[in-house]
Protein backbone atom coordinates (compact mmCIF):
# COMPACT_ATOMS: atom_id res chain seq x y z
CA UNK A 1 0.00 0.00 0.00
CA UNK A 2 1.45 3.26 -1.13
CA UNK A 3 0.64 6.72 -2.16
CA UNK A 4 3.39 8.63 -3.92
CA UNK A 5 3.22 12.25 -5.42
CA UNK A 6 5.49 12.33 -8.77
CA UNK A 7 7.28 15.22 -10.46
CA UNK A 8 8.09 12.65 -13.40
CA UNK A 9 5.57 10.71 -16.31
CA UNK A 10 3.86 8.41 -14.12
CA UNK A 11 4.98 4.45 -16.20
CA UNK A 12 1.66 2.03 -16.00
CA UNK A 13 3.62 -1.17 -16.60
CA UNK A 14 6.32 -0.54 -13.29
CA UNK A 15 3.09 0.65 -11.09
CA UNK A 16 1.54 -2.35 -11.56
CA UNK A 17 4.45 -4.52 -11.25
CA UNK A 18 4.44 -2.72 -7.76
CA UNK A 19 1.33 -4.75 -6.98
CA UNK A 20 2.16 -8.41 -8.30
CA UNK A 21 0.65 -10.61 -6.44
CA UNK A 22 0.52 -14.37 -6.82
CA UNK A 23 -2.36 -14.76 -4.52
CA UNK A 24 -4.10 -11.77 -6.47
CA UNK A 25 -6.38 -13.15 -9.51
CA UNK A 26 -7.77 -9.95 -10.85
CA UNK A 27 -6.19 -6.04 -11.09
CA UNK A 28 -7.86 -2.96 -11.74
CA UNK A 29 -6.53 -0.08 -12.71
CA UNK A 30 -7.67 3.73 -13.34
CA UNK A 31 -5.65 6.20 -15.23
CA UNK A 32 -6.96 9.95 -15.81
CA UNK A 33 -5.36 11.85 -18.62
CA UNK A 34 -5.20 15.51 -19.43
CA UNK A 35 -7.67 16.06 -21.45
CA UNK A 36 -7.75 18.68 -24.41
CA UNK A 37 -11.05 20.59 -23.23
CA UNK A 38 -13.01 21.34 -19.94
CA UNK A 39 -16.40 22.99 -19.34
CA UNK A 40 -16.59 24.06 -22.88
CA UNK A 41 -12.91 25.70 -23.02
CA UNK A 42 -9.70 24.31 -24.97
CA UNK A 43 -7.11 23.40 -22.48
CA UNK A 44 -3.68 23.03 -23.40
CA UNK A 45 -1.95 21.81 -20.34
CA UNK A 46 -2.27 21.90 -16.66
CA UNK A 47 -0.43 22.62 -13.66
CA UNK A 48 -0.91 20.91 -10.72
CA UNK A 49 0.15 22.16 -7.10
CA UNK A 50 0.26 19.75 -4.42
CA UNK A 51 1.14 20.01 -0.71
CA UNK A 52 3.01 16.56 -0.99
CA UNK A 53 3.24 15.69 2.94
CA UNK A 54 -0.50 16.39 3.36
CA UNK A 55 -1.58 14.61 -0.10
CA UNK A 56 0.83 11.72 1.18
CA UNK A 57 -0.88 11.05 4.26
CA UNK A 58 -4.35 11.76 3.34
CA UNK A 59 -3.87 9.59 0.27
CA UNK A 60 -2.85 6.58 2.17
CA UNK A 61 -5.69 7.09 4.92
CA UNK A 62 -7.76 6.56 1.74
CA UNK A 63 -6.27 3.56 0.93
CA UNK A 64 -6.14 2.17 4.24
CA UNK A 65 -9.51 2.96 4.43
CA UNK A 66 -10.31 0.76 0.65
CA UNK A 67 -8.05 -2.42 2.58
CA UNK A 68 -10.56 -1.97 5.47
CA UNK A 69 -13.80 -2.05 2.96
CA UNK A 70 -12.98 -4.46 0.67
CA UNK A 71 -11.94 -7.83 -0.50
CA UNK A 72 -8.61 -6.30 -1.91
CA UNK A 73 -5.02 -8.03 -1.53
CA UNK A 74 -2.92 -4.39 -2.14
CA UNK A 75 -3.65 -0.66 -3.34
CA UNK A 76 -1.52 1.51 -4.68
CA UNK A 77 -2.23 5.27 -6.05
CA UNK A 78 0.08 8.04 -8.03
CA UNK A 79 -0.36 11.26 -8.82
CA UNK A 80 1.38 13.96 -10.60
CA UNK A 81 2.80 17.78 -9.75
CA UNK A 82 3.94 20.60 -11.87
CA UNK A 83 3.42 20.63 -15.24
CA UNK A 84 1.97 18.56 -17.63
CA UNK A 85 1.17 18.28 -21.32
CA UNK A 86 -2.28 16.89 -23.08
CA UNK A 87 -2.65 13.54 -22.98
CA UNK A 88 -0.16 12.51 -19.79
CA UNK A 89 -1.36 10.77 -16.69
CA UNK A 90 -2.32 12.63 -14.18
CA UNK A 91 -3.39 9.91 -11.57
CA UNK A 92 -3.04 6.81 -11.62
CA UNK A 93 -4.78 3.95 -9.41
CA UNK A 94 -3.97 0.84 -9.19
CA UNK A 95 -5.77 -2.71 -7.20
CA UNK A 96 -4.67 -6.00 -6.79
CA UNK A 97 -7.42 -8.97 -5.36
CA UNK A 98 -8.37 -12.71 -5.16
CA UNK A 99 -11.53 -12.01 -7.08
CA UNK A 100 -12.07 -8.81 -9.73
CA UNK A 101 -15.73 -6.92 -8.39
CA UNK A 102 -13.74 -6.00 -5.20
CA UNK A 103 -10.97 -4.62 -7.57
CA UNK A 104 -13.44 -2.34 -9.84
CA UNK A 105 -15.25 -1.06 -6.17
CA UNK A 106 -11.65 -0.08 -3.94
CA UNK A 107 -10.20 1.64 -7.31
CA UNK A 108 -13.35 3.34 -8.22
CA UNK A 109 -13.70 4.39 -4.23
CA UNK A 110 -10.02 5.53 -4.03
CA UNK A 111 -10.24 7.84 -6.93
CA UNK A 112 -13.39 9.55 -5.97
CA UNK A 113 -11.71 10.27 -2.47
CA UNK A 114 -8.75 11.07 -3.67
CA UNK A 115 -10.26 13.64 -6.06
CA UNK A 116 -12.10 15.55 -2.94
CA UNK A 117 -9.55 15.19 -0.49
CA UNK A 118 -6.20 15.46 -1.58
CA UNK A 119 -4.66 19.25 -0.89
CA UNK A 120 -4.38 19.21 -4.82
CA UNK A 121 -5.32 22.42 -6.84
CA UNK A 122 -5.39 22.06 -10.77
CA UNK A 123 -4.80 25.13 -12.66
CA UNK A 124 -6.19 25.09 -16.84
CA UNK A 125 -4.49 26.99 -19.41
CA UNK A 126 -6.53 27.34 -22.05
CA UNK A 127 -6.36 28.81 -25.65
CA UNK A 128 -7.07 31.95 -25.65
CA UNK A 129 -4.41 32.66 -23.18
CA UNK A 130 -5.71 32.74 -20.16
CA UNK A 131 -5.98 30.09 -17.26
CA UNK A 132 -7.79 29.34 -14.18
CA UNK A 133 -7.89 27.36 -10.84
CA UNK A 134 -10.43 24.45 -11.17
CA UNK A 135 -13.14 24.61 -8.64
CA UNK A 136 -12.52 28.19 -7.08
CA UNK A 137 -15.22 30.77 -7.50
CA UNK A 138 -14.36 33.92 -9.50
CA UNK A 139 -11.22 32.02 -11.36
CA UNK A 140 -10.78 32.15 -15.16
CA UNK A 141 -12.35 28.68 -15.36
CA UNK A 142 -15.76 30.73 -13.33
CA UNK A 143 -17.22 27.30 -12.38
CA UNK A 144 -18.05 26.57 -8.67
CA UNK A 145 -19.35 23.13 -8.71
CA UNK A 146 -17.87 19.75 -8.20
CA UNK A 147 -16.14 18.20 -11.97
CA UNK A 148 -17.04 14.63 -12.07
CA UNK B 1 -3.65 38.04 21.19
CA UNK B 2 -2.41 34.72 20.18
CA UNK B 3 0.75 34.94 17.31
CA UNK B 4 -0.02 32.06 14.33
CA UNK B 5 1.77 31.31 11.43
CA UNK B 6 -0.47 31.26 8.43
CA UNK B 7 0.09 29.40 4.93
CA UNK B 8 -2.07 29.94 1.79
CA UNK B 9 -1.87 27.98 -1.15
CA UNK B 10 -2.92 27.83 -4.99
CA UNK B 11 -5.46 31.06 -5.72
CA UNK B 12 -5.42 32.10 -2.03
CA UNK B 13 -1.59 32.52 -2.38
CA UNK B 14 -2.33 34.09 -5.44
CA UNK B 15 -5.45 36.50 -4.12
CA UNK B 16 -3.58 37.29 -1.24
CA UNK B 17 -0.19 38.02 -3.05
CA UNK B 18 1.77 36.29 -0.50
CA UNK B 19 2.49 32.62 0.32
CA UNK B 20 2.32 33.20 4.37
CA UNK B 21 2.16 35.66 6.76
CA UNK B 22 3.11 35.86 10.84
CA UNK B 23 -0.38 37.04 12.65
CA UNK B 24 -2.00 38.27 15.75
CA UNK B 25 -4.89 37.46 16.50
CA UNK B 26 -7.76 37.41 18.54
CA UNK B 27 -9.53 34.67 16.52
CA UNK B 28 -10.66 31.58 18.85
CA UNK B 29 -11.03 29.15 16.24
CA UNK B 30 -9.49 28.44 13.03
CA UNK B 31 -12.50 28.83 11.16
CA UNK B 32 -12.66 32.67 13.01
CA UNK B 33 -9.20 33.56 11.85
CA UNK B 34 -10.18 32.41 8.04
CA UNK B 35 -12.87 34.87 7.96
CA UNK B 36 -10.34 37.12 8.83
CA UNK B 37 -8.03 36.38 6.51
CA UNK B 38 -10.70 35.95 3.73
CA UNK B 39 -11.96 39.46 4.11
CA UNK B 40 -8.27 41.41 4.16
CA UNK B 41 -7.25 39.21 0.87
CA UNK B 42 -10.79 39.37 -0.88
CA UNK B 43 -11.09 35.46 -1.15
CA UNK B 44 -14.38 33.78 -2.43
CA UNK B 45 -14.53 30.21 -2.11
CA UNK B 46 -16.90 30.05 0.79
CA UNK B 47 -15.65 27.78 3.97
CA UNK B 48 -17.57 25.26 3.26
CA UNK B 49 -15.92 23.98 0.20
CA UNK B 50 -12.15 24.76 1.94
CA UNK B 51 -10.06 22.96 4.33
CA UNK B 52 -7.63 23.57 7.10
CA UNK B 53 -4.87 22.21 8.53
CA UNK B 54 -3.32 22.89 12.00
CA UNK B 55 0.11 22.06 12.84
CA UNK B 56 0.24 19.68 9.77
CA UNK B 57 -2.75 17.57 10.30
CA UNK B 58 -6.20 18.39 8.36
CA UNK B 59 -8.49 19.74 10.94
CA UNK B 60 -11.88 20.87 11.86
CA UNK B 61 -13.00 24.50 11.07
CA UNK B 62 -13.60 24.76 15.20
CA UNK B 63 -10.54 23.85 15.91
CA UNK B 64 -9.39 26.18 18.88
CA UNK B 65 -6.73 28.53 17.65
CA UNK B 66 -3.50 27.91 20.27
CA UNK B 67 -0.44 30.47 20.11
CA UNK B 68 2.05 29.22 18.04
CA UNK B 69 0.23 27.53 15.84
CA UNK B 70 1.07 27.01 12.37
CA UNK B 71 -2.51 26.99 10.01
CA UNK B 72 -2.73 26.28 6.21
CA UNK B 73 -5.57 27.26 4.24
CA UNK B 74 -6.24 25.16 1.63
CA UNK B 75 -8.95 26.80 -1.64
CA UNK B 76 -11.21 23.96 -3.03
CA UNK B 77 -9.88 21.18 -4.11
CA UNK B 78 -8.94 19.71 -7.47
CA UNK B 79 -7.13 16.79 -7.93
CA UNK B 80 -7.06 13.75 -10.58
Amino acid sequence: MHCRIDTRPLDPEALKASLRDVRAGGFVAFEGWVRDHNEGRAVTGLHYEVHERLAVKEGERILQEALGRFEILDAACHHRAGDLALGEIAVWVGVASRHRAAAFEACRYIIDEVKTRLPIWKKEFYVDGDSGWVNCAGCAAGHVHAHR
Amino acid sequence: MKRVSVEYFAVFREQAGLSGEQLETRAASVGELFGECALRHGFADPRERCKVAVNDELAPWETLLADGDQVLFFPPVAGG
